[in-house]
C-alpha cells in the first residue's frame, strides 16, 4: 500500500500543490484537485485541494453534508466539469487525477469522454431525474454500451438485457421497453446501475445511489452494488452524507468539509476511533439498528459555511462544540492541516485528522464523552 | 442585469432607427431608379385636367386597374358607388350618357343607345327614344326597348336587389305601386305602365309630374337594359351580361375582374367609348399603401375607387412624380352641419357662432391643405353644378382668408343669450380619419368662444342607422355633424335637394341632417325641376343656395379634391366633372 | 384510448355549437339589443323600406334568435333555402350562410381562402421552426457570447416590430429595390415558380416574427433542460455533445415547442391577419378584416367558426400529439 503523503513529508503535504510529481503507481490517485466556479458573487471553491487514492477492488466512502463538495470531487474525477454548461471558463480546476497511470485533467476532453462510461461510471442519486424520461430504460442501457462498442443494435440490447437480468429486474427482455417512469424506484436505481456496468468500468461512483430510496431497498441496492463490486473488481467511491450507508461497505472514509478532508482513514479508525469534533456530529446524528436508541439525535448545529468566505482557521471552527477547548500556542486563524495520527488500520492505511486540538485531548472527548452516548 | 435589460432595449431602438431609415432610403431609391422611364413621359402635372393627357387612338393592350375597395355591386340596378358607375360603362350602356369630355364637358348629356336625345312632349311628362339599329348584347342579340325597360323595372325590385339609386322609380312611380319584375303577374314581366315600348325600337317614358333632370337619371346605369333571360336577380353582380365594348371574362369579389372585348359590340353603334385596350383588368388588394407605391412603380396604371394617393405616398409622388398626376375637384363638398332640433341650434345666432368661429383654414389642413384637401368653401354648391358661386362668401369666409372670426362669433353668441358659450356634442364617423382630424380642429377652434365640444366618433358603417335618424340625434344631442356630400346626378336637385329639402328628411338614412324645411327652398327646387332649361333652372339654385347660406345650418370646409395618379402608360386621360373628378374610364388607353 | 377520443371529439362538437351559438348572439341579437338593424347593413347607401323588408325575409332576421341559430346549425349539416317571395337562393352543405354582401355562398369562399391562409402558414413554419429553433439551441450553447446576445437582440426585434412596419420593409428591399421576389399574385395552380417566388416574403416577413419568440422559447428550454440530471448522465455516459445536445437535449425542448407550434398554427389557420393584409394575400385573415369592416356578417360567422374549429382542433392534437411525445402522458 503506498501512501502519496510519504513522498513529501508526514504533516500538512496533503493540501500543498504537487510540483510535478511522477505519475502514480495507484489506481485512482487524485492529489491537490481544487475545483473553483467563479460566480457574480465571488469564487465558489468547492473541493478546496483534496487529495486520496484508491485501489482497484476497493471501495473508497466519501462522507459529508450537502454542499462539502463531495459530487463536485466526483464530476471532477468524471471529467464533467469542462463540458456543457460547466465548460472550462466555468470551472477552475487544477491538481491531478491519476486513473491508471493516466493523467485526466490534462488529458484532451475527447480522451476523457472515451473513458468515461467505459472506465468510470456512475450512479446518480435520483435514477428518476437521472434517466431520459422520453427513452426506453433498454434504449438508454444499450445506448450506453454502443458508444464504447462496435455492435449492432441487436448485441447492445442483448447485453443490455443481460445486464438489467443481472441487476434483478424480473422479466429484463418486456422491462427492456419500459419507460423509467414505469419503473419502481428500486427497479429503476437497479437499471441505473445496470447501466453502469454495462462496459465492465473499472471505477464505478455511486453519489448517493440509495438516498431517493426507502430503507429496505438501500439495504437491497448496497447488497448490490457489493455483489457486484467483488464481480467485477472495480474500484469503487461510494459518496454519501449518510454514514450509515458506508459502514458496511466502505473499507475507507473520507469525511469532507466545506471543500476540504477533514478526516480520513480506514473505516474502522473513523467509525470506532473518529479524531475529528465534525465526524463524531456525523456520528451522533446517524441513526443506528445496532444500538438502541437511548438519547436522541445528536446534530451537527448550525448549517454548512459559505464556500465563498471560508472562514480563516478550521473552517469547522464556527461550528465545533470545541471551539473553545484550549489548544496550546495554535493561532487560530491558521487553518489546521491533516495530520497523521497516531493509530493506523490494520490494513496499514494510516489515520489522518485536520484539527487544532491535541491528539490527546480528541481521543480523551471521544471516548470519554461522545461514544458512551451513542 | 439592469444594465443588461437598457442595453438590450437600447439595441432594439437602434435597430428600429437603422430599419426605418432604410424603408425611407429604399422607398425613395426604389420608386426614382424605376421612374427614369416613367417620369420622361408623364404628360405633366395637372395634364387631364380640364384637357385631355396623351390623346391617342391606338388599341391594344392591357389597362390596369389597382383598387382597395370593391364595388358595391357590379349589377348595373345595384351599385351606387360613384366609380361603379363610371366603370360600368364598359359593359352596359343606357339611353343617353354623359359626353366624352374633359371637366365641365362631361356633365353634357349625349345619346348612348338612343338615336337622339329625347322627344319631350307633354309639357315635360313625356320622354320618348328611339334605339339604333346596331346595338347588341354580348351573345349577338340586339338590345330591345323591352330589355330597357325590364332593367329599369329591376330597380323596383328593391326587395330583392337593393342597394342602388331610386330616382327613376320616385319620378315614374312615386306611390311605388309596381311591385318589380320578379313579383309581376304580367306574363312578360314587363307591368310597369309609367314606361311604354309599343315595338322593339321605341321606349316612351310618361311622367306624373315634369323633372328637367330626368335625362339625367335615364344616365345612370340604374337605367341599363337587361335581358331577361340573363337575369339571374340578387346573383347578377356577379356576372352582367354585357352590351357595352367589353365582357366580364371572371370577376372574384374582392379580388380580381377581368374584361376583354366584346365580339358581339358594334363599334359604330356607339360614339361615346374609344374602347382602346384589348383586356382590362381590376386587381383589389388590402394594403393601400402598397398600392401607391406600385402604382408609382409602375405595375398598374390607375386607382380605381380614384380615392386620391395616401398621405404616406402623397410626398414622394409630388417630388418626383408630379408629371403623373392630376389635382382634381371631386364634386363633394366636406362640411358640418347643425341639427336645428339640438338646442342651442335652434337659434340662428348659436349656429352663426360656430360658422364665424371655426378655423377654416385649419380645418383645410386637417383635410389635407389646398392640394390634397380642397379650397376653402364659402357656401354649400360645388363648382361643377350651374348655379353654383365660388365667390358667394355670405361668412366673409374668403375675405378673411379662413381664419376664425372671434368678434362676430362673439356678438352671434351674445345674441343667442349664450354670452359664456355652451356645450354641444360634435358626432363624426369612426372610420374616417381625416373627418376625425377634422372634427378635432373644430373641437379646438370652438373652445376659443367658449363652445366646449365632445367629439363622438360613431360607427361610420351604420351612418343611415345613426345620424341618418333624426330621433337618435335628438337624443344623442349632436349638435354638429360632420359629413361629405357628392351628388349622384350633376345638378342642384341631385346636390341639394336631399341635403336642403324639408320633404326629404327622412326617418332613417336620413341625409337632411339639420331638419331645414323653409317652404320657400322647397318651392325653389320645385320650380328649378319643372325648368327644362339647365341655365333658367340654374338661376333658380343660385337662390336656393343663398337661402341655404342664410339659414346658417351649414358650415362648409372645402370643395373636396384628390391628388390622383395616372400612369405614364395610359393615353386619352382626363378627369370628369360627371364621374367626381375620376378619368373617363371608357376614353382610356395604354401605350403598348 | 379510442374511449378517450371519442369523447374528445364529442367535446370539440359541443364546444363549436357553444362558440357559434355565442358568436351568432354576437353579431345577430346584439345590433338588435344597441337598436340597430342588421339587415341595415346590407341595404347600401339608401334604407328603403322595401329594401330592408326584402332582406330581413330572406335573411331570416324577424325569427327568434334561437329559431335563427337552428336553421343555420341545420344549414351546416343539410343545407337550406334563403327565401323571399319568388327570390329563392339555394346554399348547400355545409351552408355557412349567405352573403347579401357579395351574394356568395360562405362555404365556398371560405374553401377560396383557406389554402392562402394555409400556404402561408405552412411556409412560414418550416422557416420559422428551422430559423427560430437553431438560433435558440446554438443561442443556449453560447450562452453569454456575443453571438447569443446578437441573436436575441435581433429576436427581440422580431418580436417587437409590427409586421406591417417589417412587411413593407422587405417589400421595399427585395422587392422594389433588389428585386429578387414579386409580391404574392399568382397562385399555385396557375404559376408554381411564380407563387412560390412571390411568397417568400410574406413567409419570411411572419416567420420573422415567430421564429423570434420560438429562438427566445428554445434558448430558454435548452437552458433548463440542459440542466437536468438525464443530461449529466447522457454525459456520464461518454457520449459525444453532439449526441447529448442533438438526441437527449434536444428531445426534451421539442416537447413544449410542439405544443406551442401546434396552438400557433392552429391560431394562425383562422388567418395571419396583418401579414395577409400587408401582402394584400385573400386569406382568411383578410377577409376577415374585410367582412368586419363591411358588416358582412354571415363571413364574419363563417370565418369565426373556421378558426375556432381550427384552434380547438389543434389544441385537441397538441393533447394527442403530447402522449406521443412524453411516454409519461397517458390519455384516459
Amino acid at each position: 500500500m503506498t501512501d502519496p503523503t510519504t513522498k513529501t513529508g508526514e504533516t500538512g503535504a496533503l493540501n500543498q500543490p504537487y510540483d510535478g510529481a511522477p505519475s502514480s503507481t495507484a489506481f485512482l490517485d487524485v492529489r491537490d484537485l481544487k475545483v473553483h466556479f467563479p460566480t457574480e458573487d465571488g469564487l465558489v471553491k468547492s473541493v478546496d485541494g483534496l487529495s486520496f487514492t484508491l485501489e482497484k477492488g476497493r471501495t473508497l466512502g466519501i462522507v459529508g453534508e450537502s454542499g462539502s463538495g463531495k459530487s463536485v470531487t466526483s464530476l471532477g474525477i468524471m471529467g464533467l466539469h469542462r463540458v456543457g454548461q460547466y465548460g472550462r471558463q466555468r470551472a477552475r480546476i487544477s491538481g491531478e487525477i491519476w486513473l491508471d497511470g493516466k493523467e485526466l485533467l490534462s488529458a484532451d476532453e475527447d480522451e476523457v469522454r472515451r473513458l468515461r462510461g467505459r472506465e468510470i461510471a456512475m450512479i446518480f442519486q435520483d435514477p428518476l431525474s437521472a434517466m431520459h424520461p422520453y427513452f426506453t430504460v433498454g434504449k438508454q442501457i444499450s445506448e450506453a454500451y454502443r458508444v464504447h462498442h462496435k455492435v449492432d443494435k441487436k448485441a447492445a440490447r442483448k447485453r443490455a438485457v443481460e445486464l438489467l437480468d443481472r441487476v434483478g429486474i424480473p422479466e429484463p427482455h418486456k422491462r427492456f421497453d419500459s419507460y423509467p417512469h414505469e419503473f419502481s424506484g428500486g427497479m429503476r436505481q437497479r437499471a441505473m446501475i445496470a447501466m453502469a456496468l454495462v462496459n465492465n468500468p473499472e471505477l464505478l461512483i455511486a453519489d448517493e445511489p440509495t438516498t431517493a430510496l426507502d430503507v429496505t431497498v438501500q439495504a437491497q441496492i448496497l447488497d448490490l452494488i457489493r455483489d457486484l463490486q467483488k464481480e467485477f473488481g472495480s474500484a469503487v467511491i461510494m459518496i454519501t452524507h449518510d454514514l450509515g450507508v458506508v459502514a458496511e461497505m466502505a473499507d475507507e472514509l473520507l469525511v469532507m468539509y466545506g471543500g476540504r478532508c477533514v478526516e480520513r482513514g480506514t473505516a474502522e479508525k473513523v467509525f470506532y476511533e473518529p479524531r475529528h469534533p465534525y465526524t463524531w456530529g456525523l456520528l451522533g446524528s446517524m441513526p443506528r439498528i445496532d444500538r438502541e436508541q437511548t438519547e436522541r439525535l445528536i446534530p451537527v448545529k448550525g448549517s454548512p459555511p459559505s464556500l465563498i468566505n471560508i472562514p480563516s482557521g478550521c473552517a469547522f471552527n464556527p461550528r465545533c462544540p470545541y471551539a473553545d477547548v484550549p489548544k496550546g500556542n495554535v493561532t487560530r486563524t491558521v487553518r489546521p492541516e491533516l495530520t497523521a495520527q497516531d493509530d493506523t488500520g490494520q490494513d496499514g492505511t494510516r489515520h489522518w485528522s485536520a484539527c487544532h486540538m491535541s491528539q490527546e485531548e480528541r481521543t480523551r472527548i471521544w471516548t470519554e464523552e461522545i461514544a458512551p452516548k451513542l | 442585469m439592469t444594465t443588461h435589460r437598457t442595453s438590450k432595449r437600447r439595441l432594439a431602438a437602434g435597430t428600429a432607427v437603422v430599419l426605418a431609415a432604410m424603408l425611407t432610403a429604399t422607398a425613395c431609391g426604389g420608386a426614382e431608379k424605376k421612374d427614369d422611364k416613367a417620369a420622361a413621359s408623364g404628360s405633366g402635372f395637372n395634364a387631364g385636367i380640364d384637357k385631355v393627357a396623351n390623346a391617342s387612338d391606338k388599341k391594344g393592350g392591357e389597362l390596369k386597374f389597382v383598387g382597395t375597395q370593391d364595388a358595391d355591386s357590379w349589377d348595373p340596378q345595384r351599385g351606387y358607388y360613384g366609380f361603379m358607375w363610371d366603370f360600368s360603362r364598359y359593359y352596359t350602356r343606357q339611353l343617353i350618357s354623359f359626353k366624352p369630355g374633359p371637366g365641365k364637358e362631361s356633365t353634357e348629356l349625349v345619346p348612348d343607345l338612343a338615336t337622339a336625345k329625347a322627344e319631350i312632349s307633354d309639357g315635360g311628362k313625356t320622354y320618348k327614344y328611339t334605339l339604333k339599329d346596331n346595338v347588341t348584347w354580348e351573345d349577338g342579340s340586339p338590345v330591345t326597348a323591352q330589355d330597357v325597360k325590364y332593367g329599369i323595372e329591376r330597380t323596383w325590385a328593391q326587395d330583392v336587389i337593393s342597394g342602388g339609386p331610386v330616382y327613376l322609380q320616385q319620378v315614374l312611380d312615386p306611390k311605388a305601386e309596381y311591385p318589380g319584375p320578379y313579383k309581376d303577374t304580367a306574363p312578360d314581366k314587363l307591368g310597369l305602365k309609367a314606361i311604354e315600348t309599343p315595338d322593339a325600337k321605341t321606349i316612351i317614358f310618361k311622367l306624373p309630374t315634369p323633372n328637367g333632370d330626368f335625362e339625367q337619371m335615364l344616365a345612370m346605369p340604374a337605367a341599363s337594359p337587361v335581358k331577361q333571360d340573363k337575369d339571374t336577380a340578387a346573383k347578377y353582380g356577379l356576372k352582367p351580361f354585357s352590351n357595352g365594348p367589353y365582357k366580364i371574362d371572371s370577376y372574384e369579389p374582392n379580388k380580381s375582374m377581368k374584361l376583354s372585348r366584346n365580339e358581339n359590340y358594334k363599334p359604330e353603334s356607339d360614339t361615346i367609348r374609344k374602347a382602346l385596350p384589348d383586356t382590362i383588368s381590376v386587381t383589389f388588394m388590402a394594403n393601400a399603401d402598397d398600392m401607391d407605391k406600385r402604382l408609382m412603380n409602375g405595375e398598374f396604371d390607375l386607382d380605381i375607387n380614384a380615392t386620391g394617393i395616401g398621405q404616406a405616398a402623397r410626398a414622394t409622388a409630388l417630388k418626383d412624380h408630379k408629371g403623373n398626376l392630376d389635382n382634381g375637384q371631386t364634386g363633394f363638398i366636406r362640411y358640418a352641419v347643425m341639427p336645428q332640433t339640438v338646442a342651442p341650434f335652434d337659434n340662428i345666432e348659436c349656429r352663426k357662432a360656430v360658422i364665424y368661429a371655426a378655423d377654416k383654414k385649419s380645418l383645410q389642413t386637417a383635410r389635407g391643405g389646398p392640394q390634397a384637401g380642397g379650397d376653402i368653401a364659402p357656401n354649400m354648391l360645388p363648382l361643377g353644378i350651374k348655379g353654383s358661386d365660388a365667390k358667394y362668401d355670405p361668412y366673409e369666409v374668403l375675405k378673411n382668408d379662413g381664419k376664425p372670426n372671434l368678434e362676430k362669433a362673439k356678438e352671434a353668441l351674445k345674441a343667442c343669450g349664450k354670452e359664456t358659450g355652451f356645450k354641444t356634442t360634435i358626432a363624426v364617423r369612426n372610420n374616417k380619419p381625416v373627418e376625425v382630424a377634422t372634427a378635432v380642429s373644430l373641437q379646438n377652434a370652438l373652445k376659443q368662444v367658449g363652445i366646449e365640444a365632445d367629439v363622438d366618433q360613431f360607427d361610420g358603417a351604420q351612418t343611415s342607422g345613426i345620424i341618418g335618424s333624426p330621433k337618435v340625434v335628438k337624443e344623442k344631442g349632436y349638435g354638429i355633424i360632420i359629413m361629405g356630400w357628392g351628388a349622384d346626378f350633376p345638378t342642384g336637385q341631385g346636390f341639394s335637394q336631399p341635403l336642403v329639402d324639408g320633404r326629404f328628411i327622412l326617418q332613417s338614412g336620413n341625409n337632411n341632417f339639420s331638419e331645414l324645411n323653409d317652404p320657400a327652398i322647397n318651392s325653389l327646387f320645385d320650380q328649378a325641376i319643372a325648368e327644362t332649361d339647365p341655365t333658367k333652372a340654374g338661376d333658380i339654385y343660385k337662390q336656393m343656395n343663398q337661402k341655404v347660406s342664410e339659414a346658417a345650418v351649414y358650415l362648409p370646409f372645402v370643395y373636396d379634391k384628390t391628388i390622383t395618379w395616372r400612369s405614364s402608360r395610359l393615353t386619352n386621360a382626363y378627369t370628369t366633372d360627371a364621374y367626381n373628378g375620376r378619368y373617363d374610364y371608357a376614353s382610356l388607353g395604354v401605350v403598348k | 384510448m379510442l374511449a378517450y377520443l371519442i369523447r374528445r371529439i364529442f367535446a370539440v362538437l359541443v364546444m363549436l355549437l357553444v362558440i357559434t351559438l355565442v358568436t351568432f348572439g354576437i353579431f345577430f341579437l346584439f345590433p338588435k339589443l344597441i337598436g340597430t338593424d342588421p339587415a341595415l347593413y346590407f341595404v347600401g347607401k339608401q334604407s328603403d323600406p322595401a329594401a330592408i323588408e326584402g332582406i330581413r325575409q330572406k335573411m331570416g332576421l324577424d325569427d327568434p334568435i334561437l329559431v335563427q341559430f337552428g336553421k343555420f346549425v341545420v344549414g351546416l349539416v343539410a343545407g337550406r333555402t334563403y327565401a323571399n317571395g319568388s327570390d329563392v337562393t339555394q346554399c348547400a352543405a355545409p351552408c355557412f350562410g349567405y352573403s347579401f354582401k357579395t351574394e356568395q355562398e360562405v362555404w365556398p369562399l371560405l374553401l377560396d381562402w383557406l389554402p392562402v391562409t394555409l400556404s402561408l402558414a405552412m411556409g412560414a413554419v418550416v422557416l420559422w421552426v428551422a430559423g427560430g429553433v437553431a438560433t435558440g439551441v446554438v443561442s443556449a450553447l453560447k450562452r453569454g457570447s456575443l453571438l447569443d446576445r446578437s441573436a436575441m437582440g435581433v429576436a427581440l426585434a422580431g418580436v417587437s416590430l409590427p409586421i406591417y412596419f417589417t412587411g413593407m420593409l422587405v417589400i421595399a428591399l427585395f422587392s422594389d429595390q433588389l428585386g429578387w421576389f414579386g409580391r404574392p399574385e399568382a397562385s399555385f395552380a396557375e404559376d408554381p415558380g411564380r407563387w412560390f417566388n412571390g411568397m417568400i416574403l410574406p413567409w419570411v416577413s411572419l416567420a420573422f416574427l415567430y421564429a423570434a419568440m420560438y429562438a427566445r422559447l428554445t434558448r430558454a428550454t435548452m437552458l433548463e433542460v440542459l440542466g437536468e440530471d438525464y443530461i449529466r448522465t447522457a454525459r456520464a455516459k461518454g457520449l459525444t455533445e453532439p449526441v447529448v445536445i442533438g438526441k437527449h437535449a434536444m428531445r426534451s425542448t421539442m416537447t413544449p415547442i410542439l405544443t406551442v407550434l401546434g396552438l400557433d398554427l392552429g391560431a394562425l389557420m383562422g388567418g395571419a391577419v396583418l401579414t395577409e393584409y400587408t401582402f394584400s394575400l385573400h386569406g382568411l385573415g383578410y377577409s376577415a378584416v374585410r367582412a368586419i369592416s363591411e358588416h358582412d356578417l354571415p363571413v364574419i360567422l363563417g370565418i369565426t367558426l373556421i378558426s375556432a374549429f381550427f384552434v380547438v382542433a389543434a389544441n385537441l392534437i397538441v393533447d394527442l400529439l403530447y402522449a406521443v411525445i412524453d411516454p409519461r402522458v397517458r390519455l384516459s
